[in-house]
Protein backbone atom coordinates (compact mmCIF):
# COMPACT_ATOMS: atom_id res chain seq x y z
CA UNK A 1 0.00 0.00 0.00
CA UNK A 2 1.20 3.97 -0.70
CA UNK A 3 3.16 5.37 2.36
CA UNK A 4 0.81 8.39 2.01
CA UNK A 5 -2.13 6.10 3.18
CA UNK A 6 -4.91 8.60 4.53
CA UNK A 7 -2.91 11.61 3.47
CA UNK A 8 -4.67 12.00 0.24
CA UNK A 9 -8.23 10.60 0.46
CA UNK A 10 -9.95 10.80 4.28
CA UNK A 11 -11.87 7.68 4.77
CA UNK A 12 -14.83 9.01 3.42
CA UNK A 13 -13.19 9.09 0.23
CA UNK A 14 -12.78 13.08 0.35
CA UNK A 15 -9.70 14.32 -1.70
CA UNK A 16 -6.74 16.24 0.26
CA UNK A 17 -8.47 20.06 -1.26
CA UNK A 18 -12.03 18.79 -0.57
CA UNK A 19 -13.23 17.00 -3.82
CA UNK A 20 -15.45 14.09 -4.95
CA UNK A 21 -13.07 11.60 -6.86
CA UNK A 22 -14.72 12.31 -10.01
CA UNK A 23 -14.70 16.28 -9.36
CA UNK A 24 -13.01 18.84 -11.36
CA UNK A 25 -11.26 21.39 -9.58
CA UNK A 26 -13.13 24.93 -9.80
CA UNK A 27 -12.07 26.02 -13.17
CA UNK A 28 -12.63 29.59 -14.64
CA UNK A 29 -11.44 30.89 -18.13
CA UNK A 30 -11.33 34.02 -19.73
CA UNK A 31 -10.95 34.91 -24.02
CA UNK A 32 -9.88 37.62 -25.41
CA UNK A 33 -7.55 39.03 -22.09
CA UNK A 34 -4.23 40.32 -24.12
CA UNK A 35 -4.58 43.10 -25.89
CA UNK A 36 -1.30 42.28 -28.73
CA UNK A 37 -2.03 38.70 -28.95
CA UNK A 38 -4.06 37.99 -32.24
CA UNK A 39 -5.63 35.51 -29.48
CA UNK A 40 -5.38 35.00 -26.40
CA UNK A 41 -6.92 32.99 -23.42
CA UNK A 42 -6.66 32.56 -19.55
CA UNK A 43 -7.36 29.61 -17.16
CA UNK A 44 -7.42 29.24 -13.43
CA UNK A 45 -8.03 25.40 -13.07
CA UNK A 46 -7.57 25.00 -8.90
CA UNK A 47 -4.34 27.18 -8.27
CA UNK A 48 -2.66 27.21 -11.49
CA UNK A 49 -2.80 30.35 -13.71
CA UNK A 50 -2.15 30.00 -17.14
CA UNK A 51 -1.93 32.29 -19.90
CA UNK A 52 -2.23 31.71 -23.76
CA UNK A 53 -1.39 33.97 -26.82
CA UNK A 54 -1.09 33.10 -30.36
CA UNK A 55 0.21 35.45 -32.98
CA UNK A 56 -0.07 34.64 -36.59
CA UNK A 57 -0.43 33.45 -39.10
CA UNK A 58 2.53 35.37 -39.98
CA UNK A 59 5.44 35.43 -42.20
CA UNK A 60 7.85 32.88 -40.53
CA UNK A 61 11.32 33.66 -39.08
CA UNK A 62 13.58 32.43 -40.46
CA UNK A 63 12.36 31.87 -43.05
CA UNK A 64 13.61 29.08 -43.93
CA UNK A 65 11.63 27.11 -42.00
CA UNK A 66 8.41 28.11 -43.61
CA UNK A 67 6.63 24.93 -45.09
CA UNK A 68 5.41 25.15 -48.57
CA UNK A 69 2.26 23.35 -47.98
CA UNK A 70 0.92 24.61 -45.05
CA UNK A 71 1.20 27.06 -41.97
CA UNK A 72 4.26 26.12 -39.07
CA UNK A 73 2.68 25.67 -35.71
CA UNK A 74 5.38 26.20 -33.29
CA UNK A 75 4.91 26.08 -29.44
CA UNK A 76 6.43 27.37 -26.31
CA UNK A 77 5.21 26.44 -22.75
CA UNK A 78 6.76 27.98 -20.54
CA UNK A 79 6.77 28.35 -16.27
CA UNK A 80 7.22 31.68 -14.66
CA UNK A 81 10.48 31.19 -12.31
CA UNK A 82 7.99 32.33 -9.41
CA UNK A 83 5.02 29.76 -10.44
CA UNK A 84 6.33 27.07 -8.38
CA UNK A 85 7.86 26.73 -4.81
CA UNK A 86 11.44 26.43 -5.46
CA UNK A 87 12.28 28.98 -7.68
CA UNK A 88 12.79 27.85 -11.23
CA UNK A 89 15.09 28.88 -13.55
CA UNK A 90 13.95 30.86 -16.92
CA UNK A 91 15.96 28.94 -19.12
CA UNK A 92 13.74 26.61 -20.95
CA UNK A 93 14.27 22.63 -19.03
CA UNK A 94 13.96 19.53 -20.66
CA UNK A 95 10.57 18.75 -19.16
CA UNK A 96 9.66 22.65 -20.69
CA UNK A 97 11.15 21.12 -24.10
CA UNK A 98 9.42 18.05 -23.87
CA UNK A 99 5.59 19.58 -22.64
CA UNK A 100 6.82 21.77 -25.27
CA UNK A 101 6.34 19.37 -28.13
CA UNK A 102 3.74 17.57 -26.86
CA UNK A 103 1.33 20.01 -26.74
CA UNK A 104 1.73 21.64 -30.08
CA UNK A 105 1.22 18.14 -31.46
CA UNK A 106 -1.69 17.81 -29.29
CA UNK A 107 -3.13 20.91 -30.84
CA UNK A 108 -2.14 20.47 -34.33
CA UNK A 109 -4.34 17.58 -35.60
CA UNK A 110 -6.99 20.26 -34.71
CA UNK A 111 -5.64 22.87 -36.75
CA UNK A 112 -6.25 23.76 -40.60
CA UNK A 113 -2.98 24.29 -41.63
CA UNK A 114 -3.00 23.86 -45.32
CA UNK A 115 -4.81 27.21 -45.33
CA UNK A 116 -1.90 29.18 -44.73
CA UNK A 117 1.01 28.04 -46.58
CA UNK A 118 4.92 29.49 -45.70
CA UNK A 119 3.59 31.51 -42.89
CA UNK A 120 3.83 30.17 -39.20
CA UNK A 121 1.50 30.26 -36.06
CA UNK A 122 3.32 30.73 -32.99
CA UNK A 123 1.73 30.05 -29.78
CA UNK A 124 2.89 31.06 -26.19
CA UNK A 125 1.90 29.22 -22.90
CA UNK A 126 2.44 31.24 -19.58
CA UNK A 127 2.93 29.33 -16.73
CA UNK A 128 2.48 32.12 -14.18
CA UNK A 129 1.48 29.84 -11.09
CA UNK A 130 1.28 25.82 -11.10
CA UNK A 131 -0.09 23.30 -9.04
CA UNK A 132 -0.37 19.88 -11.46
CA UNK A 133 -1.98 19.21 -14.33
CA UNK A 134 -0.25 21.96 -16.20
CA UNK A 135 -0.10 20.52 -19.46
CA UNK A 136 -3.39 19.58 -19.95
CA UNK A 137 -4.66 23.22 -18.61
CA UNK A 138 -1.98 24.83 -20.89
CA UNK A 139 -3.10 22.81 -24.22
CA UNK A 140 -7.52 23.64 -23.35
CA UNK A 141 -6.52 27.02 -23.02
CA UNK A 142 -4.10 27.50 -25.86
CA UNK A 143 -6.97 26.29 -28.28
CA UNK A 144 -9.01 28.99 -27.30
CA UNK A 145 -6.36 31.35 -27.82
CA UNK A 146 -6.40 29.84 -30.99
CA UNK A 147 -9.97 30.00 -31.52
CA UNK A 148 -10.08 33.42 -30.37
CA UNK A 149 -7.22 34.38 -32.79
CA UNK A 150 -9.68 33.34 -35.81
CA UNK A 151 -7.66 30.37 -36.66
CA UNK A 152 -9.72 27.86 -38.13
CA UNK A 153 -10.54 24.75 -35.98
CA UNK A 154 -12.26 21.41 -36.76
CA UNK A 155 -12.86 21.11 -32.61
CA UNK A 156 -11.55 22.86 -29.82
CA UNK A 157 -9.04 20.51 -28.10
CA UNK A 158 -9.53 20.11 -24.56
CA UNK A 159 -7.42 18.33 -22.14
CA UNK A 160 -7.61 17.07 -18.53
CA UNK A 161 -5.83 13.95 -16.50
CA UNK A 162 -7.00 11.24 -14.46
CA UNK A 163 -4.70 9.59 -12.10
CA UNK A 164 -4.64 6.81 -8.99
CA UNK A 165 -4.37 8.29 -5.55
CA UNK A 166 -4.06 5.51 -2.38
CA UNK A 167 -6.05 2.90 -4.80
CA UNK A 168 -8.72 5.28 -5.76
CA UNK A 169 -9.29 6.64 -9.51
CA UNK A 170 -9.70 10.46 -8.95
CA UNK A 171 -10.20 13.06 -11.95
CA UNK A 172 -8.01 16.11 -12.47
CA UNK A 173 -5.12 15.28 -9.84
CA UNK A 174 -3.45 18.39 -8.42
CA UNK A 175 0.15 18.81 -7.65
CA UNK A 176 -0.09 16.80 -4.53
CA UNK A 177 -2.07 13.94 -6.09
CA UNK A 178 0.73 13.84 -8.96
CA UNK A 179 3.53 13.42 -6.92
CA UNK A 180 2.54 11.36 -3.79
CA UNK A 181 0.15 9.44 -5.98
CA UNK A 182 0.04 6.07 -8.13
CA UNK A 183 -0.52 7.12 -11.52
CA UNK A 184 -0.91 9.76 -13.64
CA UNK A 185 -3.07 9.95 -17.26
CA UNK A 186 -2.90 13.51 -18.85
CA UNK A 187 -5.37 13.33 -21.94
CA UNK A 188 -6.21 16.01 -24.90
CA UNK A 189 -8.94 15.01 -27.02
CA UNK A 190 -11.01 16.40 -29.64
CA UNK A 191 -14.74 15.71 -28.81
CA UNK A 192 -16.76 16.03 -32.01
CA UNK A 193 -13.97 14.16 -33.86
CA UNK A 194 -13.52 11.17 -30.73
CA UNK A 195 -9.70 11.88 -31.73
CA UNK A 196 -7.11 11.27 -28.72
CA UNK A 197 -4.63 13.59 -29.90
CA UNK A 198 -1.86 13.74 -26.31
CA UNK A 199 -1.88 10.91 -24.35
CA UNK A 200 0.83 10.29 -21.11
CA UNK A 201 1.03 8.04 -18.70
CA UNK A 202 3.50 7.53 -15.58
CA UNK A 203 3.36 5.70 -12.57
CA UNK A 204 1.42 2.34 -12.14
CA UNK A 205 -1.82 1.09 -13.63
CA UNK A 206 -3.55 -2.60 -14.81
CA UNK A 207 -4.82 -2.56 -17.84
CA UNK A 208 -8.84 -2.49 -16.86
CA UNK A 209 -7.34 0.06 -14.34
CA UNK A 210 -6.16 2.60 -17.57
CA UNK A 211 -9.22 1.71 -19.00
CA UNK A 212 -11.38 3.60 -16.25
CA UNK A 213 -8.88 6.10 -16.14
CA UNK A 214 -8.74 7.58 -19.46
CA UNK A 215 -12.78 7.38 -19.58
CA UNK A 216 -12.49 9.19 -16.50
CA UNK A 217 -10.28 11.86 -18.01
CA UNK A 218 -12.72 11.75 -20.87
CA UNK A 219 -15.93 12.86 -18.48
CA UNK A 220 -13.51 15.37 -16.87
CA UNK A 221 -12.70 16.49 -21.20
CA UNK A 222 -16.31 17.02 -21.87
CA UNK A 223 -16.92 19.19 -18.56
CA UNK A 224 -14.36 21.29 -19.50
CA UNK A 225 -15.21 21.57 -23.45
CA UNK A 226 -18.66 23.07 -21.75
CA UNK A 227 -16.75 25.91 -19.82
CA UNK A 228 -14.35 26.54 -23.00
CA UNK A 229 -17.55 27.04 -25.17
CA UNK A 230 -18.99 29.07 -22.10
CA UNK A 231 -16.07 31.18 -22.43
CA UNK A 232 -16.08 31.69 -26.24
CA UNK A 233 -19.52 33.22 -25.92
CA UNK A 234 -19.15 35.28 -22.73
CA UNK A 235 -16.61 37.28 -25.03
CA UNK A 236 -18.57 36.93 -28.66
CA UNK A 237 -22.15 36.57 -28.22
CA UNK A 238 -22.47 38.90 -25.00
CA UNK A 239 -20.33 41.64 -26.39
CA UNK A 240 -23.14 41.46 -29.73
CA UNK A 241 -26.07 41.37 -27.18
CA UNK A 242 -24.89 45.16 -25.53
CA UNK A 243 -24.28 46.39 -29.05
CA UNK A 244 -27.80 45.54 -29.68
CA UNK A 245 -29.04 47.28 -26.92
CA UNK A 246 -26.97 50.65 -27.15
CA UNK A 247 -28.84 50.97 -30.68
CA UNK B 1 12.66 13.56 -47.22
CA UNK B 2 14.20 11.40 -49.75
CA UNK B 3 12.47 10.61 -53.19
CA UNK B 4 12.91 6.88 -53.12
CA UNK B 5 10.88 7.66 -49.77
CA UNK B 6 8.28 9.60 -51.12
CA UNK B 7 7.68 6.47 -54.00
CA UNK B 8 7.38 4.40 -51.40
CA UNK B 9 4.87 6.10 -49.09
CA UNK B 10 2.31 5.16 -51.02
CA UNK B 11 2.92 1.59 -51.24
CA UNK B 12 2.80 1.35 -47.41
CA UNK B 13 0.08 3.14 -46.76
CA UNK B 14 -2.04 1.08 -48.99
CA UNK B 15 -0.25 -1.96 -48.04
CA UNK B 16 -0.83 -1.34 -44.29
CA UNK B 17 -4.98 -1.44 -45.12
CA UNK B 18 -4.38 -5.12 -46.38
CA UNK B 19 -2.55 -6.15 -42.66
CA UNK B 20 1.04 -5.97 -44.69
CA UNK B 21 4.41 -4.32 -44.99
CA UNK B 22 6.86 -3.43 -46.86
CA UNK B 23 9.42 -5.57 -45.23
CA UNK B 24 6.85 -8.63 -45.25
CA UNK B 25 5.96 -8.45 -41.41
CA UNK B 26 2.69 -8.65 -39.89
CA UNK B 27 1.20 -5.97 -38.25
CA UNK B 28 2.79 -7.38 -34.41
CA UNK B 29 5.84 -8.64 -35.26
CA UNK B 30 9.41 -6.90 -34.75
CA UNK B 31 12.13 -6.99 -36.62
CA UNK B 32 15.03 -9.03 -35.40
CA UNK B 33 16.48 -8.26 -32.24
CA UNK B 34 20.69 -8.94 -31.43
CA UNK B 35 21.53 -8.09 -28.29
CA UNK B 36 25.35 -7.74 -26.71
CA UNK B 37 26.06 -7.16 -22.99
CA UNK B 38 29.16 -5.64 -21.33
CA UNK B 39 30.67 -4.37 -25.05
CA UNK B 40 32.17 -0.90 -23.34
CA UNK B 41 34.56 -2.29 -20.48
CA UNK B 42 35.19 1.11 -19.11
CA UNK B 43 31.64 1.22 -18.15
CA UNK B 44 29.63 0.00 -15.48
CA UNK B 45 27.21 -1.41 -17.30
CA UNK B 46 26.37 -1.46 -21.17
CA UNK B 47 24.47 -3.18 -23.85
CA UNK B 48 24.17 -2.92 -27.95
CA UNK B 49 20.79 -3.13 -29.24
CA UNK B 50 19.98 -3.86 -32.58
CA UNK B 51 16.36 -3.99 -33.62
CA UNK B 52 16.54 -4.59 -37.60
CA UNK B 53 19.21 -2.31 -38.94
CA UNK B 54 18.46 0.30 -36.18
CA UNK B 55 21.38 0.67 -33.50
CA UNK B 56 21.62 1.58 -29.70
CA UNK B 57 24.49 1.70 -27.52
CA UNK B 58 23.83 2.70 -24.04
CA UNK B 59 26.16 3.18 -21.65
CA UNK B 60 25.82 3.38 -17.68
CA UNK B 61 28.10 4.92 -15.67
CA UNK B 62 27.76 5.15 -11.58
CA UNK B 63 29.60 8.02 -9.39
CA UNK B 64 29.48 9.45 -6.12
CA UNK B 65 27.17 12.20 -5.77
CA UNK B 66 24.82 14.72 -4.02
CA UNK B 67 20.52 13.53 -3.90
CA UNK B 68 17.98 15.79 -4.43
CA UNK B 69 16.86 17.59 -1.28
CA UNK B 70 13.50 15.64 -1.29
CA UNK B 71 14.56 12.19 -1.84
CA UNK B 72 17.91 12.69 0.94
CA UNK B 73 17.89 8.62 1.10
CA UNK B 74 17.97 7.40 -2.78
CA UNK B 75 20.00 7.72 -5.38
CA UNK B 76 19.75 9.53 -8.17
CA UNK B 77 18.92 8.51 -11.48
CA UNK B 78 19.76 10.48 -14.76
CA UNK B 79 18.66 9.85 -18.71
CA UNK B 80 20.32 11.16 -21.59
CA UNK B 81 20.14 10.68 -25.00
CA UNK B 82 22.37 11.72 -28.15
CA UNK B 83 21.25 11.24 -31.86
CA UNK B 84 25.09 10.96 -33.08
CA UNK B 85 25.50 12.13 -36.13
CA UNK B 86 26.69 9.61 -37.77
CA UNK B 87 23.60 7.64 -36.95
CA UNK B 88 21.70 9.23 -39.54
CA UNK B 89 22.30 12.41 -42.74
CA UNK B 90 19.07 13.74 -40.42
CA UNK B 91 21.15 14.31 -37.26
CA UNK B 92 22.71 17.63 -36.69
CA UNK B 93 25.84 17.89 -34.11
CA UNK B 94 24.66 20.01 -31.57
CA UNK B 95 22.70 20.41 -27.80
CA UNK B 96 20.02 17.74 -27.66
CA UNK B 97 17.06 18.72 -29.87
CA UNK B 98 13.56 17.83 -28.86
CA UNK B 99 13.55 14.49 -30.53
CA UNK B 100 16.48 13.53 -28.38
CA UNK B 101 14.95 15.29 -25.46
CA UNK B 102 11.69 13.58 -25.31
CA UNK B 103 13.72 10.03 -26.29
CA UNK B 104 15.58 10.47 -23.34
CA UNK B 105 12.63 11.02 -20.73
CA UNK B 106 10.21 8.27 -22.21
CA UNK B 107 13.44 5.81 -21.22
CA UNK B 108 13.74 7.97 -17.97
CA UNK B 109 9.54 7.70 -17.11
CA UNK B 110 10.17 4.02 -18.18
CA UNK B 111 12.64 3.21 -15.50
CA UNK B 112 11.85 5.32 -12.90
CA UNK B 113 7.79 4.53 -13.01
CA UNK B 114 8.78 1.08 -12.74
CA UNK B 115 10.83 1.46 -9.58
CA UNK B 116 13.38 -0.59 -11.81
CA UNK B 117 16.44 0.18 -9.86
CA UNK B 118 16.14 0.06 -6.14
CA UNK B 119 17.35 3.88 -5.48
CA UNK B 120 17.37 3.32 -1.51
CA UNK B 121 20.21 0.77 -2.04
CA UNK B 122 22.24 3.53 -3.09
CA UNK B 123 22.42 5.73 -0.58
CA UNK B 124 25.89 6.22 1.05
CA UNK B 125 25.12 9.15 4.01
CA UNK B 126 21.49 10.03 4.14
CA UNK B 127 21.09 14.08 2.63
CA UNK B 128 24.83 13.63 1.99
CA UNK B 129 26.27 11.06 -0.32
CA UNK B 130 24.38 8.56 -2.74
CA UNK B 131 25.29 7.09 -5.89
CA UNK B 132 23.98 9.08 -9.45
CA UNK B 133 23.74 6.35 -12.64
CA UNK B 134 24.21 7.98 -15.33
CA UNK B 135 22.33 6.29 -18.10
CA UNK B 136 23.77 7.27 -21.46
CA UNK B 137 22.00 6.18 -24.31
CA UNK B 138 24.07 6.45 -27.52
CA UNK B 139 22.10 6.13 -31.18
CA UNK B 140 24.74 4.23 -33.66
CA UNK B 141 21.88 3.92 -36.73
CA UNK B 142 18.75 4.78 -36.75
CA UNK B 143 16.23 2.75 -39.12
CA UNK B 144 13.03 3.84 -37.25
CA UNK B 145 12.29 3.04 -33.21
CA UNK B 146 14.45 4.66 -31.60
CA UNK B 147 12.22 4.05 -28.38
CA UNK B 148 12.30 0.27 -27.95
CA UNK B 149 15.46 -0.27 -29.04
CA UNK B 150 17.01 2.44 -26.31
CA UNK B 151 14.56 1.40 -23.81
CA UNK B 152 15.37 -2.53 -24.23
CA UNK B 153 19.15 -1.22 -24.24
CA UNK B 154 18.67 0.71 -21.20
CA UNK B 155 17.34 -2.43 -19.29
CA UNK B 156 20.11 -4.71 -20.76
CA UNK B 157 22.60 -2.52 -19.56
CA UNK B 158 21.13 -2.05 -16.37
CA UNK B 159 20.86 -5.86 -15.25
CA UNK B 160 24.26 -6.01 -16.97
CA UNK B 161 25.82 -3.10 -14.48
CA UNK B 162 28.28 -3.62 -11.61
CA UNK B 163 29.23 -1.03 -9.15
CA UNK B 164 31.76 -0.51 -6.89
CA UNK B 165 31.85 -1.63 -3.20
CA UNK B 166 31.58 1.57 -1.37
CA UNK B 167 31.85 2.08 1.97
CA UNK B 168 32.03 5.41 4.47
CA UNK B 169 34.79 4.76 7.36
CA UNK B 170 35.17 7.50 9.28
CA UNK B 171 33.03 10.17 7.20
CA UNK B 172 35.69 9.44 4.27
CA UNK B 173 34.05 7.27 1.37
CA UNK B 174 36.49 4.26 0.64
CA UNK B 175 36.55 2.04 -2.04
CA UNK B 176 36.40 -1.52 -1.95
CA UNK B 177 38.08 -4.23 -3.68
CA UNK B 178 35.27 -6.35 -6.22
CA UNK B 179 31.95 -4.71 -7.89
CA UNK B 180 28.63 -5.68 -6.58
CA UNK B 181 25.30 -6.12 -9.79
CA UNK B 182 23.50 -2.58 -9.31
CA UNK B 183 20.19 -3.54 -7.44
CA UNK B 184 17.28 -4.47 -10.48
CA UNK B 185 14.40 -5.40 -9.31
CA UNK B 186 11.85 -4.78 -12.49
CA UNK B 187 12.33 -5.12 -15.90
CA UNK B 188 10.28 -2.04 -17.89
CA UNK B 189 9.51 -3.11 -21.55
CA UNK B 190 8.52 -0.09 -24.38
CA UNK B 191 6.47 -1.36 -26.79
CA UNK B 192 5.85 1.10 -29.85
CA UNK B 193 2.90 1.50 -32.60
CA UNK B 194 2.88 3.80 -35.32
CA UNK B 195 -0.58 4.67 -36.67
CA UNK B 196 -0.58 4.43 -41.04
CA UNK B 197 -3.31 4.88 -42.60
CA UNK B 198 -5.63 4.08 -40.10
CA UNK B 199 -3.68 0.86 -38.53
CA UNK B 200 -1.52 0.11 -35.96
CA UNK B 201 2.09 -1.34 -36.94
CA UNK B 202 4.28 -2.34 -34.35
CA UNK B 203 7.95 -1.37 -34.12
CA UNK B 204 8.29 1.16 -37.22
CA UNK B 205 10.92 0.99 -39.49
CA UNK B 206 12.07 4.53 -40.57
CA UNK B 207 10.24 4.15 -43.59
CA UNK B 208 7.32 3.83 -42.07
CA UNK B 209 7.81 6.54 -39.29
CA UNK B 210 7.89 8.85 -41.95
CA UNK B 211 4.92 8.07 -42.77
CA UNK B 212 3.42 7.70 -39.92
CA UNK B 213 0.72 9.90 -38.70
CA UNK B 214 0.65 9.54 -34.91
CA UNK B 215 3.00 7.31 -32.33
CA UNK B 216 2.02 5.23 -29.32
CA UNK B 217 4.86 3.81 -27.03
CA UNK B 218 3.77 1.60 -23.92
CA UNK B 219 6.07 0.66 -21.31
CA UNK B 220 5.02 -2.44 -19.23
CA UNK B 221 6.18 -3.81 -16.45
CA UNK B 222 7.26 -7.31 -15.01
CA UNK B 223 3.44 -7.73 -13.84
CA UNK B 224 1.71 -6.47 -17.00
CA UNK B 225 1.41 -3.49 -15.24
CA UNK B 226 1.17 -0.24 -17.65
CA UNK B 227 3.99 2.11 -15.83
CA UNK B 228 4.45 4.64 -18.78
CA UNK B 229 2.45 5.85 -21.66
CA UNK B 230 3.75 8.29 -25.03
CA UNK B 231 1.53 9.59 -27.62
CA UNK B 232 4.13 11.25 -30.43
CA UNK B 233 3.65 13.04 -33.75
CA UNK B 234 0.77 14.95 -34.53
CA UNK B 235 -1.65 12.79 -35.75
CA UNK B 236 -4.87 10.98 -33.43
CA UNK B 237 -5.97 7.84 -31.52
CA UNK B 238 -9.30 7.10 -31.40
CA UNK B 239 -10.35 5.26 -27.06
CA UNK B 240 -10.57 1.57 -28.93
CA UNK B 241 -6.80 2.05 -30.70
CA UNK B 242 -5.37 2.96 -27.43
CA UNK B 243 -6.81 -0.04 -25.19
CA UNK B 244 -5.96 -2.39 -27.86
CA UNK B 245 -2.78 -0.93 -28.29
CA UNK B 246 -2.08 -1.48 -24.82
CA UNK B 247 -3.24 -5.42 -24.63
CA UNK B 248 -0.89 -5.89 -27.83
CA UNK B 249 1.67 -4.03 -25.89
CA UNK B 250 1.24 -6.55 -22.40
CA UNK B 251 1.66 -9.69 -24.64
CA UNK B 252 4.60 -8.77 -26.76
CA UNK B 253 6.53 -7.61 -23.30
CA UNK B 254 6.92 -10.90 -22.15
CA UNK B 255 8.72 -11.81 -25.39
CA UNK B 256 11.33 -8.73 -25.10
CA UNK B 257 11.59 -9.28 -21.46
CA UNK B 258 12.52 -13.06 -22.38
CA UNK B 259 15.76 -11.73 -24.48
CA UNK B 260 17.22 -9.45 -21.80
CA UNK B 261 17.16 -12.60 -19.05
CA UNK B 262 18.63 -15.07 -22.09
CA UNK B 263 21.68 -12.13 -23.26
Amino acid sequence: MPKTEGKLLNKDGVRIDGRKPTELRPTRIEVGVLSNADGSAYIEQGKNKILAAVYGPHEAHPKHLALPDRSLLRCRYHMAPFSVDERKSPAPSRRDIELSKVIREALEPSIFLEYYPRTSIDLFIEVLQAHGGTRCAGVTVASLALADGGIPLRDLTVACAAGKVEGQLVLDLNDDEDKMGEADVPLAYMPNLDAVTLLQMDGQLTIEEFEKAINLALEGCKQLYQLQKEALRTKYVTVKEEEVEEE
Amino acid sequence: MSMIVRVKQKQIAELMSTGRRLDGRDLNEYRQIGMEMGFVEKAEGSARVLLGKTEVLVGIKIEVGEPFPDTPSEGVLTVSAELVPLASPLFEPGPPNENAIELARVVDRGVRESKAIDLEKLCLEPGKRVLVVFIDVYVLNHDGNLIDASALAALAALVNAKMPKYEIEEGEIKVKPGYIPLPIRNHPIAVTFAKINGKLAIDPSLEEEQVMDARLTITIEKDGKICSIQKGETGHFSMEQVLQAAKIAREKAVDLRKLVAKA
